[in-house]
């Protein structure tokens, strides 16, 4: 059926497209070496009145105004850092999507590789420690498990759940 | 008068909830038996009443009843029936609706399959569920009831915003939500094990096959959100680090180290408060998610209508339920033991590394979310954290973790040996070497991320052949001349469905750094009869054609692909008016293959019979979600685990064998026999 | 034991701020001109568009100028109290016709009142992006020296006019070359 379609529409275009006219499509912009620059500041730039876009991937009227403002600027042949100073210099830092680097924003830069610091210290000196408690090579896992099957297999019978209630909670407390 | 049902319904479903969380909670604490066996039926008649309500919503959406406030902001007389039925939980109230249904539906099924739990600890956790819902139909009932009548009625309803009249909203959602409140059972059970003091590796059983599953849901729910944004928002990104993005990825992060930490509580009674903290954590951030959504603290396409009325609510329930959970953590952790021995460089260490990197994501992804409200709120000025922050944080992080993926798996639980371990790594590390070096050029260009990407993914994938080539060794003498198919269907489903989900990492990675590094995209003006060529794909444009939906206009352009002049595809890309919210979409035109995707989007009119037409070309982009489905398949294949049927099974081979009880040692031995041999492998 | 307390701390910690976050919004973004030089421009007048407007004819007065456009729905309820302040003759008020057909906006303040001593057309936007405007309608405060002291962002409403707008205004105008006033002076305007 779809494949149906498929070929009734492409007999249409047969029909209807003058073949003879295919030519290659010029790009939407002059230059699309440098459109890519233009869309890489764009990718950086809020825009402001969207909820949460950068100027690049909205259609929002603002946004299509400072995207013509960054290609003007890249090509009067300013660099990246130009044009991101001047739009920070107008919208506020607020208009960055990559904040700047600076003491309010030090912990937001640094603390990713600060918590991974202090996850990893934790993490080492817990388990010095819990190897140092536990010297004698007891393993309460194989104990915990026969529990844990005794459970199980209890259990799977209702009248006997009952009693297994009472007795896992006094193993409970053994435990603690 | 079917709404004022729903409302009624939804009332008494709340004191329901009340019963059910105080008496099942009380009664366990007391142990006074007969309260504690009202839990199962209470959660029995709190599902009806909030599937009364629910129902009876879902009949003032395809009846068309505009009286109720809620219909009338987000529906539309000229709304298809699939769209009418999905725009229930495409504004806030009904998607609370849906919460608190599918929060029942959890609750059900944890009284329908804990028969053999004791019945203090199901109770306790049917407790808990019943006062998280007690708090989201009170939230729901005063501040956000989605039975409220608008009088006079409308005559037509506002429409559901255009962007969510897609398939995506049926699934996408459900899914999220089956997630997100999924892990309201692991942090039940979290508080079960507190409230009892009984912290040891039963509840960590019992609790890992129902957070694996809400895990696989998350999973599946978001990588269906990003797929339809990729489709749907005409770019063709599939990842934005939007503020809600985030809100579903930190419990996934989260989440996601509970899973691993769970196996370890489970089969090594370690980290016992370690696991439950997570516990607590993954369903924190959940609820974290909703507040984020629902206040308006932070902006994001997915924000629902602000109101902070709403948001001081959500707030004083996250810190009552997080603050007492945590209160309580606080109060029992220090009295639970440590659990079995293990060495320095064992399964244990590797798993709480993944673990610690996985936490630090989620730290890094909470910080950046949240840090332009801090800033904020201390006066230090407005700034933006988007996509070129996270990305610069994300992936130092998730490097060291993954090389990590690779060994873990093959470590030895108690005690490694890194030599040994090095020596069977070897020719798992050579292989990703060398593909990392080769496949770069095959492709075109070498860059360095590019080469790292490719590198990680080829050490999943080969460590994971090591470890399986290991294993079929052993149990080749077992059985003898099966075939290598029958072998591996032999190895347990928990096995096999966890390497499933590290494949499905790897071909995450695939896809991300394939698309990442060679996609084209090209910017045109097209004529009638012009073509553009691109990777050996020729995009013929050929016009555009109004169409007629059900409820909008769409310009319709025709876009011929062919390769050396053999048709490959042809793509519709649309750009849609709706009827009554006149906001312009665009619809992509996708031909997606298993090695790329052909994507076109249709841009303006520019004079002539000509369109500005977006044509992409995205090599393995299908990747990204095919990976991220196979981490879903893989959690709901370890699911299936025998060892979690097992006393199901039992149970019925005890029917039909009455009189034999299970108290009856030879019973109880043959069925823990295979868990017994499986902790030792 | 102390370190079981941490999560709880570092939670009710972040809930705090939560707290304190509900009370702000988001989308609005501060001026980073505010105590700065104004962008100086130099436009054509709209009703007569051969005459140009350069904003350093304003030195030495206290000025408004207000950024609003036609097509904005915000700029209508607004306008009404611009054009009884312009009539209590306290400030001269500019008009910055922002990206808008200088016919419509003609007609549109002769329906709605001319509150403006001069409008000044900005077609494209340009002085618009200049002075970081990022909706309609915006309206500056700019003291003797070409200094911006203070923006509304949004319609001017009677309470942020009486509470903040005015009394700044006034104090602007008292001041002389060697007194800085700031808007921090004005309890209204913090």
């Amino acid at each position: 059926m779809r494949s149906l379609t498929v070929g009734i529409v492409l007999l249409c275009l047969l029909v209807f497209v003058p073949l003879a006219f295919a030519k290659e499509a010029e790009y939407m912009v002059a230059d699309p070496e440098m459109e890519k620059t233009v869309n890489e500041i764009s990718a950086e730039l809020r825009c402001l009145v969207c909820q949460n876009q950068t100027i690049a991937d909205s259609n929002a009227p603002l946004a299509v105004d400072l995207k013509n403002q960054v290609r003007d600027m890249v090509e009067s042949g300013q660099s990246q850092s130009d044009i991101i100073d001047y739009m920070v210099e107008r919208y506020g830092d607020f208009v960055r999507y990559r904040p700047p680097m600076n003491a309010s924003t030090m912990l937001l830069w640094v603390g990713p590789f600060l918590l991974l610091l202090i996850g990893v210290v934790v993490l080492v000196v817990n388990l010095r420690k819990r190897t140092a408690v536990i010297k004698n090579d007891e393993d309460l896992s194989v104990e915990e498990n026969e529990r844990l099957q005794r459970l199980l297999a209890a259990e799977s019978s209702p009248q006997v759940a009952k009693r297994g209630n009472s007795s896992s909670q006094k193993a409970g407390e053994e435990k603690s | 008068m079917i709404p004022e049902i729903g409302h009624f319904a939804l009332i008494l479903a709340l004191c329901v909830a009340v019963v059910q969380g105080v008496v099942a909670i009380a009664g366990a604490q007391l142990g006074i038996r007969s309260w504690m066996v009202m839990a199962r039926p209470a959660a029995q008649v709190h599902f009806i009443l909030v599937a009364v309500s629910f129902v009876c919503l879902m009949y003032a959406f395809i009846y068309n009843d505009f009286s109720v406030e809620y219909v009338a902001s987000v529906s539309n007389s000229m709304l298809p029936i699939q769209y009418r039925i999905a725009a229930i939980w495409g504004g806030h109230e009904g998607s609370l609706l849906l919460w608190a249904l599918l929060l029942a539906i959890w609750t059900m099924a944890v009284a329908r399959y804990s028969r053999n739990l004791p019945l203090d600890m199901v109770s306790r956790v049917i407790g808990v569920m019943g006062l998280i819902s007690v708090g989201f139909l009170m939230f729901m009932l005063f501040t956000s009831n989605p039975f409220d009548r608008l009088l006079p009625a409308a005559l037509d309803g506002r429409d559901l915003n255009p962007l969510l009249q897609d398939p995506g909203l049926i699934f996408h959602p459900p899914l999220l939500y089956i997630g997100y409140v999924g892990f309201s059972v692991a942090f039940a059970f979290a508080i079960a094990a507190l409230l009892s003091g009984r912290m040891d590796a039963t509840w960590a059983r019992w609790s890992r096959p129902w957070t694996t599953i809400a895990w696989s849901f998350l999973t599946a729910g978001i990588a269906l959100g990003s797929w339809w944004a990729y489709y749907e928002l005409g770019w063709g990104g599939w990842w934005f680090w939007d503020p809600v993005e985030n809100a579903s990825f930190l419990p996934w992060l989260v989440g996601t180290a509970l899973v691993h930490s769970l196996a370890v509580t489970e089969k090594r009674g370690s980290f016992k408060n370690w696991t439950i903290l997570l516990a607590i954590f993954t369903f924190s951030l959940s609820l974290l998610g909703t507040f984020l959504v629902r206040s308006g603290v932070l902006t994001s396409v997915h924000a629902f209508a602000v109101d902070p009325e709403r948001g001081v609510f959500i707030l004083g329930f996250l810190v009552v339920t997080i603050g007492t959970s945590l209160a309580l953590f606080a109060w029992r952790a220090p009295k639970v033991g440590l659990g079995g021995r293990f060495s320095l460089v064992s399964r244990e260490t590797f798993l709480l590394m993944n673990n610690v990197m996985l936490v630090v994501a989620a730290g890094a992804v909470l910080l950046g979310t949240l840090y332009p409200l801090l800033l904020d709120s201390l006066d230090m000025g407005k700034i933006s954290v988007g996509p070129p922050y996270f990305d610069a944080v994300f992936l130092p992080l998730m490097v060291p973790m993954i090389f990590l993926m690779g060994l873990g798996p093959l470590a030895r639980w108690k005690q490694a040996d890194l030599p040994d371990m090095a020596s069977r790594m070897k020719w798992a590390a050579a292989v990703s070497l060398v593909m990392a070096l080769i496949l770069p050029f095959v492709m075109g260009e070498w860059f360095a991320l590019t080469s790292l990407g490719f590198a990680l993914a080829f050490w999943i994938v080969s460590s994971i052949v090591v470890s399986m080539s290991e294993r079929l060794r052993k149990t080749a003498s077992n059985n003898p001349g099966a075939g290598l198919l029958a072998r591996i269907a032999g190895l347990p489903n928990s096995y096999l469905g966890m390497n499933v989900a590290h494949v499905g990492v790897a071909v995450f990675i695939m896809g991300v750094t394939m698309v990442n590094t060679y996609e084209v995209e090209k910017d045109m003006r097209m004529e009638v009869g012009d073509t553009v060529t691109m990777s050996g794909y020729t995009f013929r444009f050929d016009g555009v054609t109004e169409v007629e939906g059900p409820n909008y206009t769409a310009s319709r352009g025709q876009i011929l692909v062919t390769v050396d002049d053999e048709t490959e595809a042809v793509l519709f890309p649309e750009k849609r008016v709706y009827f009554v919210q006149t906001m312009p979409m665009t619809e992509a035109g996708i031909d997606s293959g298993l090695f790329r995707d052909l994507y076109v989007s249709l841009g303006e009119p520019v004079g002539n019979g000509a369109w500005s037409v977006r044509v992409y070309y995205k090599p393995f982009v299908g990747w990204i979600w095919g990976g991220t489905f196979l981490m879903a398949i893989g959690g709901l294949f370890a699911v299936s685990d025998r060892r979690y049927r097992l006393a199901s099974r039992k149970r019925k081979a005890q029917k039909k064998t009455a009189g034999q009880t299970a108290t009856d040692p030879s019973v109880a031995d043959q069925a823990t026999a295979p868990v017994q041999s499986m902790e030792r492998e | 034991m102390l370190r079981y307390l941490v999560p709880l701390i570092v939670f009710l910690g972040v809930a705090g701020f939560l707290l304190k976050g509900l009370e702000l919004n988001p989308r609005e973004v501060p001026s980073p001109f505010i105590d700065k030089p104004a962008p100086s421009f130099s436009l054509p007048k709209l009703h007569e568009p051969e005459a140009q407007f350069a904003s350093k004819d304003m030195l030495g007065q206290v000025w408004l100028l207000n950024v609003w456009a036609s097509w904005c729905v915000a700029c209508r309820s607004e306008h009404p109290l611009l054009v009884q302040l312009s009539r209590a003759n306290i400030v001269p008020v500019y008009g910055l016709n922002y990206k808008d057909e200088p016919d419509d906006a003609r007609n549109w303040l002769r329906e709605l009142g001319d509150a403006y001593v001069s409008s000044l057309i900005d077609y494209e936007g340009k002085v618009g992006i200049d002075y970081g405007v990022y909706g309609v309608p915006e309206t500056f405060v700019i003291d003797k020296q070409g200094i911006i002291r203070h923006k509304v962002i949004g319609p001017v409403t009677p309470s942020a006019l009486d509470n903040c707008v005015l009394p700044l205004v006034r104090k602007l105008q008292q001041a002389t070359a060697q007194t800085v006033v700031k808007r921090t002076e004005v309890e209204g305007c913090v």
